[in-house]
């Protein structure tokens, strides 16, 4: 419990930090979200007002302030490329990202558990090379790359959906989900290849610990001290992994959005940050690190539960 | 038996690998046409004056992709140098020591981690300015915090092993433990990383090119080539084949040697 | 037991073929383009696309609007592109260019041009439904004017008016203390009403189509306006959807998701299957140079400057970069803009390497120099224009290295800090008149007033007689004597080599097939009022 508490602590102060950073990282960036929104016509008296009306003239130190009281009292602020509250336009964005990293989450999976656990008893048999070719081949292809094969191949030849046609989740879901899951798929095959690599590994790696080989000599067959022990053994690691997959889909997902045109998190962050509409960027960068912590932890603390003798050895 | 086989990677891995290079380092010296040399031959699909086609200004796309291949291989190699040699270092320092200073720099770690890359690289490009070297320098500083995690907890396994405890007893230096006792035992984590790192930084550049913070004509790289080709998929696919496919083709290679390398690894353990 | 190993083995089998096989397809696919495009159109036109039956129509757009949709506030162009179509002045522009009647049905100006006597056109209505009567329509001249945030060059330009008056409920008396010749382009500014305050997020006007919704980073509504006092508009719904990849939008026309999408490149073009659009060609109106800036060295050298205009091959521009598309151009001016325009501009300096070279030893650089261009990464065409320059420098002995910057960065250090050499950018006329294109290179552009506020002169070219030429023009009040003025201004920038001119771009639109009616303007925007489905 005391562990769970330190970590969620640790979450805490990164996420501050991130926000922070992030603050930082608008005042080094040149390009002024004054200018962006008068253009290039715009007097400098015109730029000082703006500049006002947004606080951009205050100190740096008084700005991340006030943003973070704002934060903490649920006021995201307000969009400077829209004028509206930020919270009101990232929520459907978020929605729809969640959704395809979910899909996709569920594809890795529910594919690479038995795809890597049959690459694990038969390692070492005559097509091993060829599954372990298969694998690096999926894990080589460039995601974006990945994305126009999928979006020509799918969407304009065989039109099982229609790219760069997103239909609104709450007007056409299933119309949307079919979207999302051929994008999803995207995300998900170089991550089903390092999965099932990860995977057969461990398990192998497990196979062949005393503990097994004992059990064998007793007379257990291998497939059942593999289901009693090994299992669960390598449940750990796989959580793990799991944990850093979800992170690190949804940054995946900031490529495969703009290919396919999916109104999501990802495509909004690029678009924000070239905008300059800095509130957006500010609290989209706090959403996804809270995310990619989150999942971190998460899958730690579950590890732990299932296997507390990691407490021991972790000391963060 | 299982040994021959283990080597058949490493062997397929260093011979693709081993062409791509020979093949770049000729690039260096010879192009069948300068790569920037622009004609009126535009668009032309592959033949045997233009092997990979022309792309829209008229340019051997071969040559360019001779060319190109280079800088990308540069690019993520020393971004690879960059992130794997910092990481490892703050690995080693926060895995082995821990306490206060392990405290922080991990969460300054998460940060780093969480934070959007690309936000990372442009402000470091804000900075430093566009460019080949500084694209570099940028990625590199992107893949620091990843390796960092992954080698802590690499040394962290093994602060309390028994021979480290003894070497220690022995009154061996921090220094001496972590690079003769421990760094070997990290191989098995780093290589298999370093693969997939190589991708990652291939692919990290191709992303900045689309956002237009990449290399900088006249220069070109790969992933310059493939945001480029990737508007002209239909009317010139052998573009983004060639260019996809010798990606795909370099970074397979490197894969098939970490493959190689981590089963030789495990067979000697 | 062994059963279901075997269904899982069977499965994984399948997978991984399956997957290979997707890769594959996706490689032969590809290969044979050519002929799979002709399958699927020999299918396409024999049904009628589905949003001719409900009479509406899909827009690609690269761009999301501004962040105000007030009309007196929008800046960027692409918003002004949009709402063209919602917003009307007291008069408009046709065409042609030039202006017509719109909310007033009638204007009478003065013998000595002081005295503007508008007539409210009867029954003009706003899309609230609410009648425009004067109130209005001096409100909306009287923020232009005075409003702090309306773009500058339009309230300079309104400054001459001395008195807006009513007289009885349908005339409107304007005084002007000085003539202006170029009054009626700056009275094309939207009439909004004067007692609503939420222009900037639910816009309304007069014209022929409303605004109903916008979502962020995705689309943009408009319907028809049925109470709309001319010709009213022919489809019901026009949509507009946001991808600020030009890939996309051209996926998009392919898959069906989009009906139109303006300004697309040649390239752009030729990944469309020809049976299922129609391309349209008009010009995007705006100069594209490669700017100098004219107080770095080398540039600060009128024969360096000069060299590069006789390196610079502008049809080998065309023909490289745009499949011979486009308007070769000689000064600030584009070729639309008939009445400024002076084509015996556009050879003055004909494509000679040798004479470059000279220009070059004569200015003490005989060998060359290195330079940088800087280009905004995010305008494709404007990039390419920059690669073709840099290869045809090479053969005088420049190296010339391309610097890619994102687009604010652009904004904030190239044309407002005016810190680069070179760029290659286009640049439009807003609002349509020769002062807006002319006036940005003079000294009172250029240097900084007493509010340390710096014009718009961002290559800071500086010549006097350039200048006494300007001072001229705004005080000529003769329409034909003022347009030789403007020419002779023109010539200067040439003459001079204020910078690379190159061309005004062919503005390629695809249409999809059935949809008829587009107007071209001497504007960037696009009339959706005169398109209809067959």
């Amino acid at each position: 419990m005391k562990y769970a508490l330190r970590r969620i602590l640790a979450l805490f102060i990164t996420m501050i930090l991130v926000s922070f950073l992030a603050f930082a990282a608008f005042h080094i960036i040149s390009g002024d979200p004054a200018r962006a929104i008068l253009g290039m016509n715009a007097t400098e008296k015109q730029l000082a007002l703006l500049r006002q009306e947004l606080g951009l003239d205050k100190p740096f130190l008084v700005q991340y302030f006030n943003w973070l009281l704002g934060f903490f009292s649920g006021n995201l602020g307000i969009s400077y490329s829209y004028r509206q509250p930020v919270a009101s336009l990232i929520i459907p964005k978020l929605q729809v990202t969640l959704v395809m990293v979910l899909i996709s989450f569920g594809i890795i999976v529910v594919l690479s558990l038995p795809l890597g656990l049959r690459a694990a008893q038969k390692s070492g048999g005559r097509l091993d090379w060829l599954r372990t070719t298969v694998d690096q081949l999926c894990m080589a292809v460039p995601a974006f790359f990945l994305s126009i094969l999928v979006s020509y191949v799918f969407g304009i030849v065989l039109k099982f959906f229609t790219p760069g046609d997103f239909p609104k989740m709450e007007r056409d879901l299933t119309g949307a989900l079919r979207y999302l899951f051929f994008a999803a798929v995207c995300i998900a095959i170089p991550r089903i290849a390092m999965a099932v690599r990860m995977l057969k590994s461990t398990i192998i790696e497990e196979m062949e610990k005393d503990y097994v080989r004992t059990a064998i000599s007793r007379g257990n067959t291998r497939a059942e001290v593999l289901k009693k022990h090994v299992l669960k053994n390598s449940l750990v690691p796989t959580i793990t992994f799991l944990g850093q997959t979800m992170a690190e889909i949804v940054g995946g997902s900031i490529v495969v959005e703009q290919v396919f045109g999916i109104p999501g998190m990802g495509r909004f962050l690029v678009a924000s940050i070239s905008n300059r509409d800095y509130p957006v960027v500010e609290a989209l960068v706090v959403i996804l690190a809270f995310w990619v912590i989150l999942s971190g932890t998460v899958a730690d603390l579950v590890g732990q539960k299932i296997d507390p003798r990691l407490r021991l050895g972790d000391r963060s | 038996m299982m040994k021959k086989k283990w080597n058949g990677y490493l062997i397929a891995g260093c011979l693709i690998t081993g062409i791509i290079i020979l093949w770049i380092v000729i690039g260096r010296f010879y192009t069948p046409y300068p790569p920037t040399k622009m004609s009126s031959a535009k668009l032309q699909g592959p033949s045997l004056a233009h092997l990979f086609g022309t792309d829209k200004f008229g340019r051997d796309i071969f040559s360019r992709v001779m060319q190109g291949s280079g800088t990308t291989l540069v690019i993520a190699a020393l971004t690879i140098v960059i992130g794997a040699g910092v990481g490892t270092v703050v690995g080693a320092v926060t895995g082995y020591f821990g306490g206060i200073l392990d405290e922080i720099l991990m969460r300054l770690n998460d940060a780093l981690t969480a934070f959007p890359s690309i936000l990372l690289a442009l402000v470091i490009i804000s900075i430093l300015g566009p460019g080949k070297y500084n694209v570099i320098i940028a990625l590199g500083i992107v893949f620091i915090p990843s390796y960092a995690r992954m080698m802590r907890t690499a040394f962290a396994a093994q602060r309390e092993v028994n021979y480290i405890t003894s070497a220690r007893l022995m009154g061996a230096s921090s220094m001496r433990i972590l690079l003769v006792h421990m760094l070997p035992n990290t191989v098995h984590v780093l290589l298999p990383a370093l693969t997939i790192g190589f991708n990652n930084a291939v692919l990290a550049e191709a992303s900045m090119s689309f956002l237009g913070i990449g290399v900088t004509p006249p220069d070109v790289s790969m992933g310059y080539m493939l945001s480029e080709a990737q508007g002209m998929f239909r009317s010139a696919p052998w573009y983004a084949l060639s260019v996809g496919g010798v990606i795909a083709l370099l970074v397979f290679g490197i894969s098939l040697i970490g493959e190689g390398l981590q089963r030789m690894n495990e067979e000697v353990n | 037991m062994k059963g279901e190993v075997m269904k899982k083995k069977l499965l994984a089998g399948i997978l991984a073929v399956s997957m290979m096989g997707a890769l594959l397809t996706g490689c032969g696919k590809g290969a044979t383009q050519g002929e799979g495009s002709t399958q699927a159109a020999a299918e396409a036109p024999a049904e009628t696309p589905e949003r001719a039956k409900t009479n509406e129509i899909v827009i690609g757009i690269a761009q999301d609007l501004d962040q105000s949709l007030d009309p007196h506030y929008a800046v960027a162009a692409g918003t002004k592109e949009v709402m063209f179509n919602v917003f009307e002045g007291l008069v408009k522009y046709d065409s042609n260019g030039d202006t017509v009647p719109a909310v007033a049905s009638d204007v009478q100006i003065s013998e000595d041009g002081l005295v503007y006597t508008f007539t409210l056109r009867d029954g003009v209505k706003f899309h609230n439904g609410e009648t425009v009567d004067l109130d209005d329509v001096i409100y909306s001249i009287q923020r232009c004017k005075d409003d702090p945030k309306v773009n500058p060059q339009t309230s300079t330009g309104l400054a001459c008016i001395a008195s807006l008056e009513k007289d009885g409920d349908n005339k409107l008396v304007m005084t002007l203390s000085e003539p202006n010749t170029e009054l009626m382009s700056l009275l094309t500014l939207a009439i909004i009403p004067s007692d609503y305050d939420k222009q900037d997020t639910a816009p309304i006007g007069t014209g022929p189509y409303k605004y109903v919704s916008r979502t962020a980073q995705e689309s943009v509504e408009l319907e028809k306006f049925a109470d709309y006092w001319g010709t009213p508009g022919n489809l019901d719904k026009v949509t507009y959807k946001i991808n600020e990849k030009a890939e996309g939008l051209v996926m998009g026309l392919e898959s069906g998701a989009l009906d139109l999408v303006s300004h697309l490149s040649s390239t752009q073009v030729g990944e469309l299957s020809k049976e299922n659009f129609n391309i349209e060609q008009g010009t995007m109106n705006l100069v594209q140079a490669l700017y100098l800036n004219n107080e770095v060295a080398p540039f600060d050298n009128e024969l360096v400057r000069q060299a590069l205009c006789y390196a610079v091959d502008r049809q080998g521009i065309l023909d490289m970069a745009f499949d011979g598309y486009g308007f070769p151009i000689g000064s600030n001016v584009f070729p639309a803009f008939t009445k400024y325009y002076d084509e015996s501009l556009v050879n003055y300096y004909e494509h000679d390497v040798k004479k470059a070279r000279d220009l070059l030893a004569q200015a003490g650089y005989p060998d060359g120099f290195d330079m940088t261009i800087t280009v905004p990464s995010n305008y494709q065409p404007h990039c390419d224009t920059a690669e073709v320059i840099a290869e045809q420098l090479r053969e005088v002995g420049i190296n010339a290295t391309l610097q890619r910057v994102e687009w604010e960065t652009w904004k904030a250090d190239t044309y407002a800090g005016r810190n680069f050499q070179s760029t290659v950018i286009g640049l439009t006329a807003d609002p349509l008149t020769a002062r807006s294109l002319l006036e940005r290179f003079t000294t009172g552009q250029r240097v900084a007033d007493a509010e340390g506020n710096r014009g718009n002169n961002f290559i800071n070219y500086n010549n006097a007689d350039y200048d006494a030429l300007f001072e001229q023009a705004v005080k000529c009040y003769d329409d034909a004597e003022q347009v030789k003025i403007y020419k002779e201004m023109e010539k200067n920038l040439t003459e001079h080599a204020a910078s690379v001119y190159i061309q005004d771009m062919a503005d390629m639109v695809a249409v999809r097939k059935g949809l008829t009616g587009l107007t071209f303007y001497p504007l960037y925007v696009l009339d959706v009022s005169t398109l209809k489905w067959e």
